[in-house]
């Protein structure tokens, strides 16, 4: 291109919005290091990536389109006993598990968009979290199916690519897992930077507005609700084939709220907000929560206070503006 | 003679006991300016959520040149051309306007259900929101989020959104509104200035910008249309005087 000018420029700016920041290029060189200098927490490392794709299937539907779940771990077991039922019962290819994992909660997540797209604020929250508490209680109740209370026993996984074996160590359920996470996010980058990504910025921004430029709102939110639900399944298809075991916690409440507070103390709508946040969540939790777990959540809820208070927009939003200012005092 | 670009048979809507249209009749001529004034409460605006399908009437018919789309909803009356502005400012805080007119444009092209192509594989679009953007005197703020921008700019930022849906039938709630008036004024060259095969009905309170910028005249009052005339027939009628004002000024 050689016009540079007044018509060039707004590509220039757009462009400039959607490449990729050598910050980023250092935070998934990082997502490495674990190999190299904590070879012993490759187990956690795992169950942090794992943990970091729900929360970023989250940030699609609540920090993009502005839908607030609170019952977003009906997908996440869906994917979980999905992929965990078909090793069970002789079919434990990784890949293809993770598939079906995927396109069971994206089935479901579809069907619930029918109604989630209806509505929206407390009505919402309702409704999500009524669909995850009754996922949950039907888990329980087909136990013949799920083992209810006790888990789902006897998953055996096969190799991936029938070449790497799930070792006691994590080290292929990382690499793994890491793999899915950075295939999903590309995935997830391409779709918040296109036209439809830009339309649900639209719809959290001002709902009244986009049917009044002719925006078939509800459509993109049925949309964007499903592919966060195969993305759910997908994180949790992962859990069970990286633990071998599928237990009725995947469907859990606690789990949808773990994810909302993963979100939201990373920060909403931008992508990284659930993957740091999850690292912050995981690491602390496992540093912390030894001896007394439930104290544990003593110091989540003194954290999740003094972000919401101090740092609206996440530990991402506070360091983007510390950048902000950072740079604004620099010559 | 060809149908008019938008008429209403019979609109009547009431919340609870009050009743805020009553049997609305009238019709815009292709092309025509139109203005639409009344005293506060008067029903002006709700006029516009019911022609736009943001209210349901009571009964009453609406028609977009020969199509009935009394049933239709919002979004698709806007995508057969009929579009409104909101008279309180109904942006996107934090996009800025070139993704604010962008996405309007995408919307109107059918492209806003690509999700796995960036944005700016879309040059096109890009450039027409630019360009409208642009008419508009909002180029330099184009990169600013909305939310930082001075409150007139925001107020021709709400047309630029309505123009990228290229609306065949323009209904403007009170454009100017809250804007100091050599601005005002500037806003209205803007609407003055829109190509003449759209349709417009602009709400306004300022009685020089509707006798300058304005062909016809509707008068309501209390839910009904008082009468409808040019001007000076509007200028001239007693009742007019009395009702509106006298309900502003008196
Ligand atoms: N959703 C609603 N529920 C109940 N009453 C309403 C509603 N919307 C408007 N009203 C009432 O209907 C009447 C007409 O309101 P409307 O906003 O249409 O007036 P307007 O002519 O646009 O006035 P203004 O010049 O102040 O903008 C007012 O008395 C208002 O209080
Ligand atoms: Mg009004």
């Amino acid at each position: 291109m050689s016009i540079v000018g007044a018509v060039t420029e707004p590509h220039a700016y757009l462009r400039s919005q959607t490449r990729w920041r050598p910050v980023e290029l250092a935070f998934w060189l990082a997502t490495l290091l674990p190999y190299v200098l904590f070879p012993d927490y490759l187990v956690l490392a795992s169950a942090i990536a794992i943990t970091a794709l729900f929360a970023l299937s989250l940030d699609l539907i609540l920090g993009y389109a502005g839908i607030v779940s609170l019952g977003h771990a009906a997908f996440f077991g869906l994917g979980a006993y999905t992929a965990g039922l078909a090793a069970k019962h002789g079919w434990g290819e990784p890949i293809s598990g993770l598939a079906l994992g995927g396109l069971v909660a994206g089935i479901v997540g579809y069907g619930a968009s029918l109604i989630v797209a209806r509505f929206r604020h407390l009505a919402l929250i309702m409704i999500t979290l009524g669909m995850g508490l009754l996922l949950e209680q039907a888990a329980n109740s087909a136990s013949w199916l799920t083992g209810g209370a006790d888990g789902l026993q006897g998953v055996k996984m096969w190799p991936i690519f029938d070449v790497f074996r799930f070792d006691l160590y994590g080290k292929t359920a990382y690499g793994y897992s890491l793999g899915v996470l950075f295939i999903v996010f590309l995935v997830a980058r391409r779709l918040i930077n296109s036209p439809f990504g830009l339309s649900l910025r639209g719809i959290r921004e001002n709902a009244l507005r986009m049917p009044a430029l002719g925006a078939p709102s509800r459509a993109h939110i049925r949309k964007i609700y499903t592919i966060a639900a195969v993305i759910a399944g997908f994180a949790g298809a992962l859990l069970a084939q990286t633990t071998e075991t599928v237990s009725l916690e995947a469907f859990g409440f606690q789990r949808s709220a773990d994810v909302l507070v993963i979100l939201i103390l990373g920060g909403t709508g931008r992508l990284y907000g659930g993957l740091v946040g999850a690292i912050i969540f995981m690491v602390a939790r496992d540093q912390f929560s030894g001896n007394t777990p439930q104290f544990w959540y003593f110091w989540i809820g003194i954290l999740l206070v003094a972000v919401v208070m101090f740092l609206p927009n996440g530990v991402l939003g506070g360091l983007a503006r510390l950048g902000a200012l950072l740079r604004g005092r620099a010559p | 003679m060809s149908a008019p670009a938008l008429s209403t048979r019979g609109l009547d809507k009431r919340f609870g006991s009050l009743v805020v249209a009553r049997d609305i009749e009238f019709s815009l001529p292709q092309g025509a300016r139109y203005a639409l004034i009344g005293p506060n409460g008067a029903g002006k605006t709700t006029l516009i959520n019911l022609m736009t399908g943001m209210l349901r009437p009571d009964a009453g018919h609406i028609l977009l040149g020969d199509d009935e789309i009394t049933r239709l909803a919002p979004d698709q009356r806007v995508r057969r051309g009929l579009v409104r502005t909101f008279q309180i400012n109904t942006l996107f805080p934090h996009l800025n306007p070139l993704e604010a007119v962008t996405l309007a444009v995408c919307e109107r092209q059918g492209i806003a259900r690509t999700w796995w192509r960036p944005i700016t594989s879309y040059g096109a679009a890009v450039d027409e929101a630019y360009a409208i953007l642009g008419s508009l005197m909002l180029s330099a703020d184009c990169y600013r989020p909305t939310r930082e921008l001075p409150y007139g700019r925001q107020r021709l930022l709400e047309i630029a959104l309505a123009l990228a849906t290229r609306p065949k039938v323009l209904l403007l709630d009170e454009p100017a509104a809250g804007v100091p008036r050599d601005e005002s004024r500037e806003l209205f060259e803007v609407i003055a200035g829109l190509p003449g095969d759209i349709t417009v009905l602009f709400i306004e309170h300022d009685m020089n910008f509707v006798f300058r910028f304005a062909s016809r005249i509707i008068v309501m009052v209390g839910g009904g249309i008082l009468l409808e005339g040019t001007p000076h027939e509007v200028a001239a009628d007693p009742r007019v005087r009395e009702v509106y004002l006298g309900a502003r000024h008196g």
